[in-house]
């Protein structure tokens, strides 16, 4: 019963947004504005729609519904209930609704907020909205729909929406297949739900430049309007990365957080065309250039945003990621490539109007250095598709089917990579217009010359390694030019206001959110960096099989096998064997590890849960691999020492803070008008006196 | 003047990016090939990296906790997607293959820890080089249990 409730509020959702965007787009053609407000009403009434069919849905996953062949595959009557409810997102159709749930609350604040200032923009936004929206409440409803039940028909059983026999029956299995014990990590439940609201709120800044191009206002009026979306959007997709990969180094137990894996790479190829974006868009602001190419940007995003959707649930690559199999692949390709080539087309029916307003005259300008910085990173764009595609195309052509690893990656963006951190130290200090050699060398050289102090420091006392000392100097690079740019512009301050300091630079950075904030994600970017070239350059790892008492060396530490416990836990449904080792640095003692295996009896599944000790200089990780149930040999370990991972989640926790201070809202430029009128004319009166 | 220099710049960054594309792909690439493909090629595919795609066979499975060397054998899966759908999926692919002695077999050995998905009838995806003594020794080791994850319809004795 409420199976059907709920695919029936799913089917009224789908027929409203069909309505909706239908309605906007013949309402702005024959401008007929109750058209278009009752297709704005329409959207308005999407949001609820959904919302009570996810809600039918998630109760019937709280509440063993089995009969639910959705319910079955994700969740099991041990599974507590916080898993219950996450698991609405652990499948496919599941996650499918999630998406369309997002877009519909998204595309709502839109309508909602601002309809009288962006009125020319919004109906069309509804009609691009509306038709994203259709492509996936249309997969949900017609192929992957979420509430589909067992039936039992002449003895067999069988998944169907309706009834499919006058005698079938409905056939309740006892405990469903649960949630794979890997998704079960706190990472894991997180993580997908922020790389879909990065992927969905990229929909709304690609609606508005669909909007601009159809209406043919092609200043920069979309960029402004948008630029706190792209700024959110990029916040979520960036958390839902990192995360992701805290997820691997907690869960997966092979001591690393990224593998270049076909899905990695598809939430991260948005990433980098939303990150050049980010960039140009403000090019497109102060100097009118670079239009033609930030629609490019907007329109990859969007479709690497759908083609990611597509491969992270599709199982097209074979994938540590891909636990779903399904015939939707054929339709996202094609929605994808509808979308594209229709996108394109609007572009070049308006590229003559978005000339740009001025020349690029400098190399070294601020404007030329950011063009650069989109070309370095289209270029990790183009190295990570070729990566992934390789196999198809290789086949294609020889017959033969080609693949690239990690190592093929690691390889191609690294100078890229590289060239990318240089950038971060010497483009904030270039001036738009105009810059050469001698004035960003003016700018610069006091950094450098701390950056290469620093680097001969480290070579004396920590590695010899050149690339490691490349990296490390591109880092205290950036640090020092960034660091000099807040000092520099706090003490400007300071002694123009005669303020002190530090209001000076509190009050520096208030005036500009996008620019400090951004300043302090090149930090963090730099901080990123360290902990990436520790673990990739200096990783060590051992291992082998000990008795109780005895150790294990690897570099500085020793690892004692002290004892191992096993035992089940009913209520959990898992078993858990958990070793306990001592720790000693140089024979000083460091305290306890608990690596062990969870065991999961409904999907039949070991979880390897390394034991960890984490400082800034390095990380122990210690994996329990195997054991002998009579002690007689022992038990196995694989002992990773990963030097300076931990920067990289200190860099995360600071990318963090500087994208949510990039993107809180400034005082109103209005109301700050104001407010300097007022104190320069009590400066005139004070003057007068 | 200017624009000739945006040009030649342009280009230098394109003409780096294709060097460092084709040159790591030639590095790095892995032939993706079935059992039955290295078998018929035999000698010549000694030495090459390869990405090899097989089911596992159960009963095969070794592993010495002492040395953390981990052998078993994978059977013949066909690489074509079409194919295995043609077959009622990648489940029963799988389970055909470990049930079907008639299919080539490979022996892997692989060093590190056992994984913790590796059982019979999963599928096996080992990246390695095969050695001169028909062996394959795989650096990399992933796996995939279609069958838990899939869309799967419950056995009815498990249900009323």
């Amino acid at each position: 019963m409420l199976a059907e409730f709920g695919y029936g509020v799913l089917l009224v959702s789908f027929v409203v947004t069909i309505y909706s965007g239908i309605a906007a787009f013949y309402g702005v053609r024959s401008k007929s504005s109750a058209l278009v407000e009752s297709a704005r009403r329409a959207q308005l009434l999407t949001f609820p729609l959904i919302t009570i069919s996810s809600l039918t849905l998630i109760y019937l996953l709280i509440n063993n519904h089995f009969e639910v062949s959705f319910v079955y595959e994700v969740t099991s009557r041990s599974m507590p209930t916080y898993l219950k409810v996450t698991a609405w997102w652990g499948g496919q159709a599941g996650s499918l609704v999630f998406w369309s749930w997002l877009l519909a609350v998204f595309t709502s604040a839109v309508t909602l907020r601002k309809w009288d200032r962006d009125a020319e923009f919004l109906p069309w936004v509804i009609v691009v909205s509306s038709i994203t929206l259709t492509f996936f409440l249309g997969m949900i409803v017609v192929f992957e729909n979420p509430f589909t039940r067992f039936w039992l028909v002449n003895g067999n059983v069988e998944p169907s929406m309706f009834k499919p026999a006058a005698s079938a029956t409905i056939f309740t299995p006892n405990d469903g297949q649960g949630l794979n014990p890997l998704l079960r990590h706190p990472g894991m439940i997180i993580h997908p739900p922020m790389l879909y609201l990065g992927f969905v709120a990229y929909v709304i800044p690609y609606a508005f430049a669909m909007a601009a191009l159809i209406t043919g206002r092609t200043d920069d009026r979309w960029t402004r309007i948008t630029r706190r979306w792209s700024l959110w959007a990029w916040l979520f997709l960036s958390l839902g990365l990192v995360l992701g990969g805290r997820w691997a180094y907690d869960v997966l137990g092979w001591g690393g957080y990224w593998g270049w894996d076909p899905v990695e790479i598809a939430a991260f190829m948005p990433w980098l065309t939303g990150t050049a974006l980010l960039h140009s868009v403000m090019i497109q602001e102060k100097r009118g250039m670079l239009k033609h190419w930030n629609m490019i940007l907007v329109i990859l995003t969007y479709s690497l945003v759908i083609f990611g959707t597509f491969l992270t649930r599709s199982g097209v690559l074979s994938s540590v990621h891909s636990f779903a199999n399904s015939p939707i692949g054929p339709f996202f390709m094609g929605f994808v490539t509808l979308t594209l080539v229709s996108s394109i087309a609007l572009l070049i029916k308006r590229w003559p109007e978005l000339k740009s307003e001025t020349e690029m005259k400098s190399m070294l300008s601020r404007e030329a250095l950011f063009l650069l910085n989109n070309l370095l990173f289209m270029s990790i764009l183009v190295v990570c598709f070729w990566g992934v595609i390789s196999p198809l195309i290789s086949e294609l052509l020889t017959n033969q089917k080609i693949t690239v690893g990690p190592p093929y990656y690691e390889r191609a963006t690294g100078p890229l990579f590289a060239g990318l951190l240089f950038l971060m130290a010497v483009a904030p200090l270039s001036a738009w217009g105009h810059s050469t050699v001698q004035t960003l060398g003016r700018a610069l050289w006091k950094s450098a010359l701390a950056a290469v102090i620093v680097t001969v420091i480290l070579f004396v006392t920590y590695t010899q390694n050149f690339y490691a000392l490349l990296g490390f100097f591109l880092v205290a690079l950036i640090l020092f030019a960034t660091g000099h740019e807040f000092w520099r512009g706090a003490r400007a301050r300071q002694k123009a206001q005669n303020e002190n300091f530090f209001v000076a630079l509190g009050r520096l950075m208030g005036r500009n959110h996008r620019r400090y904030g951004g300043y302090i994600i090149h930090i963090s970017m730099a901080l990123m960096a360290i902990g990436i070239l520790g673990i990739e350059i200096f990783q060590t790892e051992t291992q082998g099989t000990v008795a109780a008492g005895e150790a294990l060396n690897l570099g500085d530490y020793t690892v004692e096998y002290r004892e191992l416990a096993s035992w089940d836990s009913p209520g959990e449904g898992v078993n858990y064997t958990r070793a306990v080792v001592d720790i000693y640095e140089n024979g000083v003692y460091l305290g306890q590890l608990y690596p062990r295996i969870d065991y999961y009896f409904d999907s039949q599944q070991n979880m390897t849960i390394p034991g960890q000790r984490s400082t800034l200089r390095d990380d122990l990780y210690i994996l329990l691999v195997d054991w002998q149930p009579v002690s007689s040999i022992g038990a196995t370990f694989k002992i990773y020492v990963n030097p300076l991972v931990n920067w990289l989640w200190l860099g995360s926790i600071t990318f963090l803070l500087g994208l949510i201070f990039a993107a809180w809202p400034e005082r109103d430029p209005a109301d700050e008008a104001v407010r300097r009128k007022v104190t320069r004319d009590n400066r005139q009166a004070s003057a007068a006196d | 003047m200017q624009r000739t220099k945006f040009i030649l710049g342009g280009l230098l960054i394109l003409s780096a990016v294709v060097y460092l594309i084709a040159s790591s792909t030639q590095a790095s690439a892995e032939y993706f090939m079935t059992v039955n493909e290295v078998k018929a090629e035999g000698q010549a595919a000694v030495g090459k990296s390869l990405r090899l795609s097989g089911a596992v066979i159960g009963d095969t499975v070794q592993y010495d906790p002492n040395t953390l060397t981990l052998t078993f054998d994978i059977a013949h899966v066909t690489g074509d997607n079409k194919e295995i759908e043609a077959q009622g999926g990648l489940a029963e692919v799988l389970y055909q293959a470990v049930h079907d002695p008639s299919l080539e077999r490979i022996t892997i050995v692989y060093v590190g820890p056992k994984p913790d998905l590796l059982r019979s009838e999963a599928q096996a995806i080992v990246t390695g080089k095969l050695g001169e003594d028909g062996i394959f020794y795989a650096e990399e080791l992933l796996l995939k249990c279609p069958t838990r994850y899939e869309e799967g319809v419950p056995e009815q004795a498990s249900g009323n």
